[in-house]
């Protein structure tokens, strides 16, 4: 009972670009994780976000896509700079099967890394089909190879890997080969189709899902999901097929800051 | 054991949810009364959406926890038809109504009633908002926004009041008599403040926050202790309980309902029924056939 949940300012030790966009903080602390967990950064005096851990034990990280007030704050950040950090929070991934296929669409890549790591040192056969709109958005696709999967990257508009989407290529591979699981993060209409497609070839899915987090710890009820009642930072953020059948708003609603249900498409 | 009666609602067992815990939408409040809590609250609700402070705005320290969450809501025109689905699955629902003066709070109460709600709650001690006047610990404002709220609504109204007052007793018989048929007691403590001592800033974004959990549970016993001794209307207490020796020991200083907040951080979603069977394991230890029979029992 005696635990201190908040932000503890830890030194960022080494920041990596990844892409344009795209920075990897690797922060001065250790922390023990399950792929698909995350921390809360806090950025002193701006704000205090989500995201998932791209390193962890003596090399935790973090790797952040520039959006909006917090993200653009932490691209500024330098080596040495102060970031507060508490988590690790929710429920990963679940390693499972012998032969298992990753799907990251975006920065949605960067909850598959540690996922990946995993796999592959436990002998599991690992493909990853790695997309974005455009090559210079692709993240990590080159990483998750080196660490021994088989890779497929897709781009929209065809700039690098096959044009089209992941879930066309997921389509495909579903179609020739048999696998355990397929485990995604990425845009939620991506993920949302991915489920449907899991289940009509029979296969499980784990997806790793985004709302608005305030606690982190399943207390406000600012990430629920409905009709379930299923937090995401608690229970999640990693769900199974089958809670995801359940959640009516998977693919289609989210709740703003103020706790107001809007579509997806109305989130600017 | 635990079924009980108040203000005229037949309740599964004694417990609460409180405010602004998991209640943003209808799904977890009727998922925390599948988890045990025989009563539900809202969020506190305004008038018009509040956006409430950044992140961090609920952290948890080495007794308790810290929120300065600014009562984000959604504005009641958006909550209705959360309220009325609560309602549809026929859980007993406390609307906690919020806003800047008397005549806005009695209007959320009014739709909240509207749409099903059982009881109002108003709350004028949130210690993390500029409050425009000190409806909490000012007597006669306090009276002025209880019988303005009482005249608005037919179901019954609760206040919730603040621990960081001089004489709550007094403060509870003032409600009492403005027409209040029952008090919660307590809001969170303070405020508090933690600093990051790397970064040298207080860590909430409002920089300081209410306090609830463990450390809060001595100051809601004594509180609820002084109210029973004056008034007559029924107490949900509330206060840092995360085990049935902590829910007994609040009936005994005179609660007769029983408000479960922090302890979902400590014991999980589950928390209800777990504090629930530990409650009964106890009441049969004791020696109790009921809840009524502990209500005030520190008091003969
Ligand atoms: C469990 C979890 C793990 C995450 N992991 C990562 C990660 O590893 N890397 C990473 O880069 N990002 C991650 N994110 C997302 C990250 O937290 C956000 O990108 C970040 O909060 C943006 O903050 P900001 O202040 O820069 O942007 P903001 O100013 O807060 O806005 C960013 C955008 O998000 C939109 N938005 C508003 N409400 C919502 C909502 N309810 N849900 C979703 N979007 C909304 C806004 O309209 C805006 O366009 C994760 C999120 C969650 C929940
Ligand atoms: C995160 C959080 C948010 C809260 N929000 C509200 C609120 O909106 N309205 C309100 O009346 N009380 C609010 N409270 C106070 C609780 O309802 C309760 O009175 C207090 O936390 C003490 O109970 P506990 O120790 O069991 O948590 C909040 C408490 C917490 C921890
Ligand atoms: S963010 Fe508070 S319950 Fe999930």
């Amino acid at each position: 009972m005696n635990k201190a949940d908040y932000p503890v300012g830890v030194r960022i030790n080494k920041v990596i670009s990844e892409t344009h966009d795209v920075k990897t903080f690797i922060l001065n602390k250790e922390i023990s994780a399950k792929p698909g967990q995350f921390v809360m950064a806090w950025i002193p005096e701006v704000d205090e976000k989500p995201f998932t851990l791209t390193g962890k034990g003596k090399t935790v990280s973090i790797t952040v896509k520039k959006r909006g007030k917090a993200t653009s704050k932490m691209h500024e950040m330098k080596e040495g700079d102060i970031l507060g950090v508490r988590g690790p929070y929710g429920h990963g991934f679940d390693v499972v099967g012998k032969k298992i296929v990753l799907v990251g669409g975006g920065y949605g890549s960067a909850a598959l890394l540690l996922l990946a790591e995993e796999a592959i040192s436990k002998g599991i056969e690992t493909t990853a089909i790695i997309g974005a709109d455009t090559e210079k958005n692709i993240l990590f696709a080159d990483k998750i190879e080196k660490l021994g999967a088989k890779l497929v990257i897709t781009t929209d508009d065809g700039s690098r890997g096959i044009k089209g989407f992941t879930t066309q290529a997921l389509e495909k591979l579903l179609s020739e080969e048999k696998f355990d699981c397929i485990y995604t993060c990425g845009p939620e209409i991506m993920m949302y189709h991915i489920v449907q497609m899991g289940e009509k070839n029979n296969v499980p899915v784990q997806a790793s899902l985004e709302r608005w987090i305030k606690c982190g710890f399943g207390v406000c009820g600012q990430c629920v999901l409905d009709p379930t009642g299923l937090r995401v930072c608690k229970d999640g953020p990693v769900f199974g097929s089958a809670d995801l059948k359940k959640i009516s708003d998977f693919g289609f609603f989210a709740r703003d800051k103020t706790g107001a249900k809007k579509e997806w498409k109305d989130f600017a | 054991m635990l079924k009980m009666r108040s203000l005229g609602i037949d309740l599964k067992n004694p417990f609460v949810l409180s405010a602004g815990i998991l209640g943003v939408s209808a799904s977890s409040l009727i998922r925390a009364h599948e988890s045990g809590a025989g009563t539900v609250t809202t969020k506190s609700i305004s008038l018009e959406a509040k956006r409430g402070h950044a992140n961090p705005t609920v952290i948890a320290f080495e007794a308790g926890l810290l929120n300065a969450v600014g009562l984000s809501n959604p504005g009641i025109d958006a909550f209705l038809p959360e309220i009325k689905k609560v309602k549809e699955k026929h859980v007993p629902l406390i609307a906690n109504a919020i806003g800047d003066t008397p005549k806005d709070i009695a209007k959320v109460a009014t739709m909240a009633e509207g749409a099903g709600a059982d009881l109002i709650e108003i709350n004028p001690s949130c210690p993390n908002v500029v409050h425009k006047k000190p409806y909490a610990s000012d007597p006669k404002l306090l009276s002025e926004l209880t019988s303005t709220v009482k005249d608005a609504v037919k179901i019954p109204v609760l206040v919730k009041l603040s621990p960081n007052v001089d004489k709550i007793g007094a403060l509870a018989k003032t409600a009492e008599d403005a027409g209040a048929d029952g008090i919660t007691a307590v809001n969170t403590l303070g405020p508090g403040m933690i600093i990051d001592i790397a970064s040298r800033k207080p860590v909430l974004d409002f920089k300081m926050g209410g306090i609830s959990g463990p450390a809060l549970r001595p100051v809601a016993v004594r509180c609820v202790y002084e109210i029973y001794e004056a008034v007559k209307i029924p107490i949900i207490g509330v206060g840092g309980v995360t085990s049935g020796r902590d829910a007994m020991e609040m009936m005994l200083a005179g609660a007769t309902q029983v408000g479960i907040g922090s302890a979902v951080y400590y014991r999980g979603a589950n928390a209800f029924k777990k504090i629930g069977d530990e409650t009964i394991e106890l009441m049969k230890e004791h020696g109790y056939k009921n809840t009524k029979e502990i209500t005030g029992a520190a008091h003969e």
